[in-house]
């Protein structure tokens, strides 16, 4: 008997929310931490998976959100869930101006110019910009979140807030993949010119995607700056661009729950190795390398969309 | 007047030095429109074995500083070089027909696995290049004192780049690799043995940048496990500005971007020193969206 | 009024006119050939109606307005539709969704009804659906809906690219060699879709080497060689003119073997 993916998955999930009540502190921490890279992948996953731009330099969107929580938070004094908006669009509106000008670049030379972003981003924090970020040391002493009167603080709690974030995100994307918008995106990374010449207006579809993508990653950011309480400008060094890259094109770019896998195997393994002690981070590159060779085109890749036709009928 | 003087120097050493590292990433890309993420680690690679036979053999103790030196140096070209090959038989081979991003996963991971067996081998630590490999009297330029260690490293990866420019332009070898870099299926059937075209450029592209290393090593005596990462991302830097895929380009966004962060360090500021490097190059893009040299060809429909 | 009317429409490559200023018009309801011999600026003239590439000169009218400097896509809305000589399909995704492309530019749907399914939403995607099920029908793929467009047929990838020009609901359809590598038999089903689609009141212009379908599916031709137009006529002119008798007839003996 054929179980449907979507019960599968909804299982799969279920065990996972399951997890904190028998887990120690430690692995509810490597949870936490795959589920905030897993949304970050979706977020990635829009405009690398789908609209298949060659995008290195997400941690810089992530990075926006993380600080203008952070900022708000300890110089204004807002609550840090009522900053979530305000990261989004913070770090969507960056990437609209910063997208615009680069968005025509082909391939590998939007590559190194999203790593150029990110990288600029990561020195502009630094150097201090505006004086607000705190240069080097970063922002610390931010609060931690209070939902309802419940002020989230054990790995247990967070553990909730960022996979329900990451539930809600892979209802809305997988919604957003099975319509007019996702479908647009798959058709400009199959062929931008025949897109284009299908009356898609490719230049803006891919400002959305950028835009769209950014402006997730930002309010991951929010979580993120919440769950540490202080940020620093090396935790969103290309470094972190790199991870978010090979979590899409190895779990399999373009399908949401390759996506989740990916961020699985990617932030996960490290631990699995961690027997290895100081061998662990070269058996982790091989390990990347193997399952690439192995599964050329990512562990799980999209399968075509079905559309349900019953009641649709041959028209004329 | 002076200092520019000596931060142009410096910055087209370190050019030449990006353009050297720069040409295995182009040539690579030329043929195989792959980008070797792990190149940045060859190039440390290079750099620890320089300093491994430098010291194990005390070649410069017998023959002198400049043949010593020479010497190692085509060694070190050499077993970087052989790993090169071996790089692309495992890591790439296996992938050619897929994605291209999955290439680049692979080479990360390459890039991880070198970056830690590095640090395996030798330790975190950094180490030192011995310092009185070759003369430090300096000399002078239009009454300007340059250390002759700076001159040295500009002619060499000249002298190397002008090399491979007529090995690429006058050989049959290069013709081989042209063609390969033009037309991958239309070169096979010209009878050429693309197999072959791909090993020699992964070979040499290797050996460029184990070398660079070990030019790193000795330029500036101090050297890292991780340093290959930030190399790595300038060189690349420099063959996009160049137009990737292009010979010249590499030498000419190398040697560019070289200068241009040695004079925007100096006059602008040395905490924005890395990112005047991807300002310039973001510019360039926005005005020639295929680099300096790259050509621009309007996609036949 | 034309439909579409090419006002002394030139455009250079480097050093190469590809096309010298070329002036023709096409009027609603008609079927119009371009003939010419290879690498004549056929494919260009197409390029520079459908926006991809821009005129270096003159102007180009679709229902009296200028369409010169408008992107491709604004061009596909305002009702020409496209297929290419080197087929461009989204080889990786299925049939059906290939004809989606071409319902693109009639629906509404923002990234919000994307992204919560309003009703609006899934009611516009149900048309769409059943648009592009009865444009398979139409050019004989209904079948094939669910497959991969990679793993059709040479003749029924260049039929899919109709069907996805189709369902943009255009006015003007441009086919770019629609029987090339077709055999006898789909070029003959090709010949008898043309006369489908102008029956339902659509105006065709196609490149077309294949002189049989040339010479029973158009109206009229516009011969061009070396980027300039050099006939224009019905087809029975056309086959008496001596200079395409020269320029392109004449070289046809050898033309078949592409
Ligand atoms: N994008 C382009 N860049 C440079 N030359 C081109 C381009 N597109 C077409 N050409 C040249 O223009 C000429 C006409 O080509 P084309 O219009 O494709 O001819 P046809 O379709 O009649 O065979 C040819 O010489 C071709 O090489
Ligand atoms: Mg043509």
């Amino acid at each position: 008997m054929k179980v449907p993916g979507r019960i599968v998955a909804g299982a799969l999930f279920a065990i996972l929310l399951g997890a904190p009540l028998v887990l120690d502190r430690y692995w509810v921490d490597v949870l936490n931490s795959i589920g905030l890279y897993a949304i970050l992948g979706l977020s990635l996953n829009i405009i690398l998976g789908y609209a298949g731009m060659f995008h290195m330099g997400h941690a810089a969107f992530y990075a926006i959100g993380a600080y203008a929580t952070a900022i708000l938070n300890t110089s204004y004094g807002v609550p840090v869930l009522w900053t979530l908006p305000v990261s989004g669009l913070a770090a969507a509106l960056f990437a609209l101006v910063v997208a615009r000008p680069i968005i025509h670049l082909r391939g590998d030379y939007l590559l190194i110019v999203t790593i150029g972003m990110v990288e600029i981003v990561r020195i502009a924090l630094i150097n201090d910009v505006f004086g607000i970020t705190g240069g080097a040391n970063g922002i610390f002493g931010i609060d931690r979140p209070q939902l309802f009167g419940f002020k989230i603080r054990q790995p247990q709690h967070f553990f909730y807030l960022i996979w329900l974030f990451a539930g809600l995100t892979i209802l809305l994307f997988s919604l957003l993949e099975n319509s007019r918008f996702g479908r647009a995106l798959n058709y400009l990374r199959e062929d931008e010119v025949a897109a284009e010449g299908s009356g898609i207006n490719t230049a803006a579809y891919k400002l959305a995607a950028f835009v769209l993508g950014a402006g997730w990653a930002g309010m991951a950011g929010t979580v993120f700056a919440a769950k540490m309480t202080i940020i620093s400008p090396e935790s969103f060094s290309f470094w972190e661009s790199v991870v978010l890259f090979m979590i899409v094109i190895l779990g399999g770019a373009g399908n949401i729950v390759g996506v989740i896998l990916g961020a699985f195997l990617v932030v996960g393994l490290p631990e699995v190795f961690r027997d290895f002690a100081s061998a662990r981070m070269l058996f982790y590159g091989l390990a990347m390398m193997f399952m690439m060779i192995y599964r050329t085109q990512g562990i799980l890749p999209p399968r075509p969309r079905t559309y349900r036709l019953d009641g649709v009928g041959e028209g004329s | 007047m002076e200092q520019f003087f000596q931060q142009l120097t410096n910055g087209l050493a370190v050019g030449g030095i990006y353009a050297l590292i720069a040409l295995g990433y182009t040539m690579v890309y030329g043929v195989l429109k792959l980008i070797n993420f792990a190149h940045g680690d060859l190039f440390t690679i290079g750099a620890y074995l320089g300093l491994t036979l430098l010291t194990s053999l005390a070649l410069t103790d017998h023959v002198g500083g400049f043949l010593g030196i020479g010497v190692l140096a085509l060694m070190v070209m050499g077993l970087v070089g052989i790993i090169g090959i071996l790089l692309e038989r495992i890591a790439y081979r296996p992938l050619r027909e897929s994605p291209r991003l999955s290439a680049v996963v692979s080479a990360l991971g390459a890039s991880i696995f070198f970056q830690n067996a590095i640090m395996l081998v030798y330790g975190a630590k950094f180490y030192v290049y011995p310092q009185d490999l070759l003369p430090k009297s300096p000399v002078f330029i239009f009454g300007m004192p340059v250390p002759l260690m700076r001159i040295l490293i500009l002619v060499a990866s000249v002298v190397m780049m002008i090399s491979l420019y007529l090995f690429v332009q006058k050989t049959r070898i290069g013709t081989a690799i042209r063609a390969a870099a033009i037309d991958q299926g239309a070169a096979r059937l010209m009878g050429i043995d693309v197999n072959r075209v791909i090993m020699i450029v992964f070979c040499i592209g290797p050996a460029l940048g184990g070398v660079a290393g070990m030019m790193v090593g000795i330029y500036y005596g101090q050297i890292n496990f991780t340093m290959g990462w930030n190399y790595g991302l300038k060189a690349f830097t420099a063959a996009i500005l160049g137009g990737i895929g292009n010979i010249p380009g590499a030498m000419v966004g190398g040697l560019l971007l070289g200068v241009i962060e040695a004079l925007g360090a100096a006059y602008i500021s040395m905490a924005w020193k890395d990112a005047i490097a991807f300002v310039v190059l973001i510019l360039i893009l926005i005005v020639r969206p295929t680099g300096l040299l790259g050509e621009r060809v309007a996609e036949k429909i | 009024m034309s439909l579409l009317a090419l006002d002394a429409v030139s455009k250079r490559f480097g050093g190469l006119t590809a096309v010298d200023r070329v002036s023709f018009t096409v009027e609603a309801g008609q079927v119009i050939g371009l003939i010419g011999p290879n690498g004549a600026g056929k494919t260009t003239v197409f390029n520079l109606i459908t926006g991809n590439y821009r005129p270096d000169e003159g102007t180009i009218r679709f229902q009296d307005q200028t369409i010169n400097n408008l992107p491709t896509h604004r061009i596909v809305s305002m009702g020409i539709a496209r297929t290419f000589q080197t087929i461009r399909l989204f080889q990786n995704m299925s049939v059906l969704e290939n004809v989606l492309a071409g319902c693109h530019c009639r629906m509404r749907t923002g990234v919000l009804g994307s992204l919560f399914h309003t009703p609006a939403q899934r009611r516009e995607e149900r048309a769409a659906l059943k648009q592009s099920l009865a444009e398979l029908a139409f050019v004989g793929l209904w079948d094939s809906a669910a497959q991969l467009a990679k793993n059709l047929s040479y003749g029924n990838q260049r039929l899919l690219e109709i069907a996805r020009a189709l369902a943009s609901r255009p006015q003007l359809l441009i086919l770019d060699e629609p029987a090339g590598g077709m055999n006898e038999q789909e070029t003959q089903a090709l010949i008898g879709l043309i006369g489908r689609m102008r029956q339902q009141g659509l105006t065709i212009l196609l490149i077309e080497h294949d002189m049989k379908l040339v010479m029973k599916a158009c109206d009229r031709l516009v011969v061009i060689e070396y980027g300039s137009k050099i006939a224009e006529g019905t087809p029975g002119e056309i086959q008496q003119d001596p200079r395409v008798i020269e320029a392109y007839l004449g070289a046809e003996s050898d033309e078949d073997e592409d």
